[in-house]
């Protein structure tokens, strides 16, 4: 790229395909026709087959290797012959060794792993122009890449460099064609015009502009609308820092900037030495062949072959020899001299021989210090050349990091020649090129070395990936009757007990300080019987650091333990900030705000919860009220689980019966809601059946019964079982719509849970107006769960739809028996006040991250019908005649 | 007008042949000409250009072309010289 244009290109490509004859229309529209039926016909194509084709190619392009070097350097007068052999040869056989083993042809990477497949397909047509500076070297790179992918190329030589060119496009298109290529794959203009390549750029079947030139025809491929490699032009910096071994810098500089007499634009441009090897670097330049010049030769360099009015190069020096550049401008220099070297004081257009120079003449810059010298390389490196290439000569790792950051290019070359280098596959590991992607520094889509795969479309085939699950719960977890005793286990030199005050009256505290090993100081936290303050949190957090509390048990209902929690997290974690853990988010394992891990106490955490309901005893959620802030805060992470669980049922013997009707309902509601959760899984669904079938047969039972123990101890369970489900499956609808009405209307939770069920299972059991994404489930299978609950409850019924209304029957009934209202009518709200509290209550409910798993997603329309239902209710036999069960 | 339709089978090895003397026979038919292409797996340039002029003189008498048979592979090449919009196919 780049110097062509040095000759041709201050002229921009047309945008147009203006003045074109008929007759050249129809030869282009000729070309391209030919071009898309060989890449149409190429699709056919094996792996095999390409890959005998291309090492055909390859062998054809190394045996004329010289002939077209030779050629080159005759039609276009620039480099140096036996350069332009070894690029030739680099451009064929490194490039086959980079290729050879490579898939192109159908699936070219596959990621079990991952379940992810790579499948290559060709481009079709592509439209390539080519320089002067690399003529043969880059068709033969282009063909090779082209016939590996399964393209066909129409080729745009640089004008001065077209016969080489078309010479070696048919060298390699008769090698393909002898090996079953398809008739038409390359093809060259024959002679053109800025006009025909315009034509070319906007023509609907090339599929893609390879632009490999000067400034002008890079800025054409990009403007023409076509998706294009375009790669630009170069002034490579070179930091040659004191801890080099000068000796091997000095001849890699050399080498890459005498390289064909300088014509890759990656070679080097502008050399900033630091001052303590200056000297000393520029003798040894001396010493290999180099000319110094003083500062009235570097004076008479900046005049002559740099043209003034422009700053660009002049067109008269590119790619050639030194010696001859001296002759050509009058300064006299040793025969054989191979660089001329011209020391600079600075960057800029006042200093001319600061840009990009594609012949034997280097500029140098001696710094006084590793930050001078960075910023002039900066200097350099936007004088012209971003995106490109930067080499720096250090055995410093840090100078070399410092180097990297600040440089702007797509290669930065480390203690080797810039030129070489940067074609990738000799020094280093890069991919071999003839094509420098210089980013959007140098205004390209790529920074790579274009090779083969951005000749492929490449196409990802996503296999469904079995979806990562989890099912956590505390450690132990006691339960039955004097589980309690369990406490004795676990030794502690500091325990606090937090309660609250309605624990202590009835002498729960005591039971549970009977319990705890002697020896152990004890300080019992009572904290006010209401959802949890940051401030009360805080003083709770205070009294563990005062006593050094290693145990912490929470005694009491939801609240007591989501305390006891926070409690914790702050004792451990003090700097965790409450509100930033609260932040939204839609997957556990990928929130954005991660828990703390470093901890600065420890404390067990014992749950004995008072109440069968929230099952906070293993669960991972805490809410937090922020009164000064009039805020809620949910907190959920598994890290707040607590250690140990004791499921104790004498703890709520004496629970009244609105109490236990309102969490048993809480319990129910949990289960079924983790049922036909889409989080639900195996391990969730037996906890979640399980605990609907323990809350019909035994809530009824302690409700009318408060003292049999049997049911008392079986609605704790079941409370606990059902939340050990939606610890991991979630909530859903209901939960987000009781919420938003429990707050609003100041109801309990477990009441408003109560108004909404019936008309949340008839919503989720019908077909979805909207399906909610799910990795975790296949189908919608809402309604065949609560089919299999109805299954395990014996309600009967032979389809589908009949068992979820036999379901619904059931629900309805258990309400009426615990005796809840009917309606939210019935709590005596009225319907204007309800109207008016409805735009709120939906936006809450929405908000609410709890409906994020249920099997439906709701539309704001959808949450608005479910409260007015809940407001109008309906009685068992209502429901049983009236849903209308769309089932799926 | 009788509905003449004539049957041809396409040997992989001699695709351009084959459509050349399918073209001969076109004056003598009448509706439409079956092309089977069920043994050719795949098309090379030469049997591209053939079938564009055998469509084109198809199209000229009238006469509809059904290929029969076609693989996936070769139907994808014909789509991509849109060829596939002269032609019928059937399995």
């Amino acid at each position: 790229m780049i110097a062509s244009e040095v000759i041709e290109e201050r002229v921009q490509i047309p945008t147009a395909a203006e003045s074109l004859s008929k007759e050249r229309i129809a030869y282009l529209e000729g070309l391209v026709s030919q071009a898309r039926t060989a890449a149409a016909v190429f699709t056919q194509y094996t792996q095999e087959d390409v890959d005998r084709i291309v090492k055909a190619m390859v062998l054809a392009g190394l045996a004329q290797a010289q002939p077209l070097a030779r050629l080159a350097v005759e039609e276009t007068k620039l480099g140096v012959m036996e350069d332009k052999v070894l690029k030739n040869m680099c451009a064929t056989e490194f490039t086959y060794n980079y290729i050879k083993d490579k898939r192109t042809v159908g699936i070219i990477r596959e990621f079990p792993e991952r379940n992810l497949v790579e499948v290559a397909d060709p481009i079709g047509v592509i439209f390539s122009l080519t320089p002067i500076t690399n003529p043969t070297s880059t068709v033969l790179f282009k063909c090779i890449m082209a016939i590996k992918t399964r393209n066909a190329v129409i080729f745009s030589p640089h004008p001065y460099a077209w016969r080489c060119c078309s010479e070696a496009v048919k060298i390699m298109y008769e090698a393909a064609l002898k090996q079953g290529a398809p008739e038409g794959v390359f093809s060259c203009l024959e002679s053109h015009t800025l006009q025909d390549n315009a034509y070319l750029m906007r023509h609907k079947d090339v599929g893609l502009i390879d632009a490999t030139g000067g400034p002008g025809a890079v800025k054409a491929a990009y403007s023409s609308g076509k998706p294009a490699l375009g790669v630009g032009p170069g002034n490579t910096p070179v930091y040659l820092e004191k801890t080099a071994d000068v000796s091997t810098a000095v001849v890699d500089i050399i080498v890459s900037k005498t390289f064909d007499n300088g014509t890759i634009c990656a070679s080097e441009q502008t050399v900033v030495i630091d001052d303590e090897i200056y000297d000393v670097v520029l003798k040894k330049f001396a010493e290999l062949g180099t000319h110094i010049c003083n500062e009235k030769e570097t004076e008479l360099l900046s005049r002559t072959v740099i043209d003034p009015q422009t700053g660009f190069m002049q067109p008269m020096a590119v790619g050639q020899k030194a010696t001859d550049i001296a002759r050509m401008i009058g300064l006299s220099v040793k025969p054989g001299t191979k660089l001329l070297i011209a020391p600079i004081l600075g960057v800029g257009r006042a200093y001319p021989l600061s840009v990009e120079k594609l012949f034997p003449v280097l500029a140098v810059y001696r710094a006084k210090s590793v930050d001078e010298a960075l910023k002039v390389c900066i200097d350099v490196n936007h004088a012209g050349g971003l995106g490109h290439t930067a080499v720096v000569f250090s055995r410093n790792d840090e100078i070399v990091r410092r180097f990297s950051a600040v440089m702007n290019a797509g290669r930065i070359i480390v203690n080797s020649p810039g030129s070489v280098g940067a074609l990738g596959a000799v020094y280093n590991d890069l991919v071999p090129t003839f094509s420098f992607g210089c980013g959007t520094g140098g205004g390209n889509s790529t920074t790579d070395n274009v090779n083969i795969y951005h000749y492929l479309n490449i196409k990802r085939v996503a296999r469904r990936t079995q979806a990562h699950m989890w099912f956590r719960v505390p450690n132990q977890i006691y339960f039955n009757l004097n589980a309690v005793e369990n406490v004795r286990q676990f030794p502690s030199r500091s325990t606090i007990i937090v309660t609250n005050p309605s624990m202590e009256q009835i002498g729960h505290v005591d039971l549970v300080r009977r319990n705890i090993p002697e020896g152990t100081r004890v300080h019992v936290t009572v904290i006010p019987d209401a959802e949890p303050e940051v401030k009360v949190v805080m003083q709770g957090v205070e009294e563990l650091n005062f006593y050094k509390a290693d145990q912490i048990i929470a005694l009491g209902g939801g609240s007591v333990i989501d305390a006891a929690k926070i409690m914790k997290l702050k004792y451990e974690s003090p700097d965790a900030d409450l509100e930033e853990l609260a932040a939204p988010f839609l997957d556990l394992r990928k929130r954005v705000v991660q828990y703390p891990t470093a901890k600065v106490n420890h404390a067990r955490l014992i749950a004995i919860s008072t109440t069968s309901g929230t099952g906070s005893e293993v669960t991972p959620f805490a809410v937090l009220t922020d009164k000064e802030r009039g805020q809620k805060v949910t907190l959920a992470d598994y890290s707040l689980t607590p250690d140990v669980a004791i499921v104790d049922p004498q703890f709520v013997m004496s629970m009244p019966k609105g109490l236990t009707a309102d969490t048993g309902i809480d319990c129910l509601t949990h289960a079924l809601e983790a049922a036909v959760s889409t989080y639900a899984s195996a391990y969730t669904d037996c906890n979640a059946m399980q605990a609907i079938l323990m809350a019909f047969k035994y809530l009824p039972i302690a409700y009318e019964h408060p003292r049999d123990e049997e049911a008392r101890t079986m609605m704790h369970s079941a409370s606990c079982i059902a939340a050990m489900a939606f610890a991991n499956a979630s909530v859903g609808v209901n939960h987000a719509l009781a919420h938003a009405f429990g707050a609003h209307f100041h109801v309990a939770h477990g009441r408003a849970n109560a108004l909404m069920l019936p008309h949340v299972i008839a919503y989720n059991a019908a077909i979805p107006t909207k399906f909610v994404p799910s990795p975790y489930q296949k189908g919608y299978v809402a309604h065949k769960k609560y089919a299999t609950v109805a299954d395990l409850l014996g309600l009967g019924g032979h389809t589908i739809e009949e068992k979820v209304k036999n379901l619904l029957g059931a629900i309805e009934q258990l309400l009426d028996q615990l005796g809840f209202p009917r309606s939210i009518a019935d709590l005596g709200i009225s319907k204007e006040e309800f109207e008016r509290a409805m735009p709120e209550l939906t936006r809450l409910a929405f908000d609410d991250p709890s409906w994020r798993s249920n099997p439906r997603m709701p539309l704001m329309s959808e949450l608005a019908d479910l409260f007015w239902k809940a407001y109008a209710g309906r009685g068992p036999a209502k429901v049983a005649s009236a849903t209308q069960l769309q089932t799926v | 007008m009788a509905m003449i339709a004539v049957w041809l089978k396409i040997d992989e090895e001699r695709v351009v042949q084959a459509l050349q003397e399918a073209g001969q026979k076109l004056d003598s038919v009448e509706g439409e000409v079956a092309l089977d292409f069920s043994s050719v797996r795949r098309i090379d340039p030469s049997a591209i250009r053939a079938l564009e002029e055998f469509a084109g003189r198809a199209d000229d008498k009238g006469v509809k072309v059904v290929l029969r048979g076609v693989n996936v592979g070769v139907y994808k090449v014909l789509k991509l010289v849109n060829l596939g919009p002269r032609f019928s196919f059937v399995a």
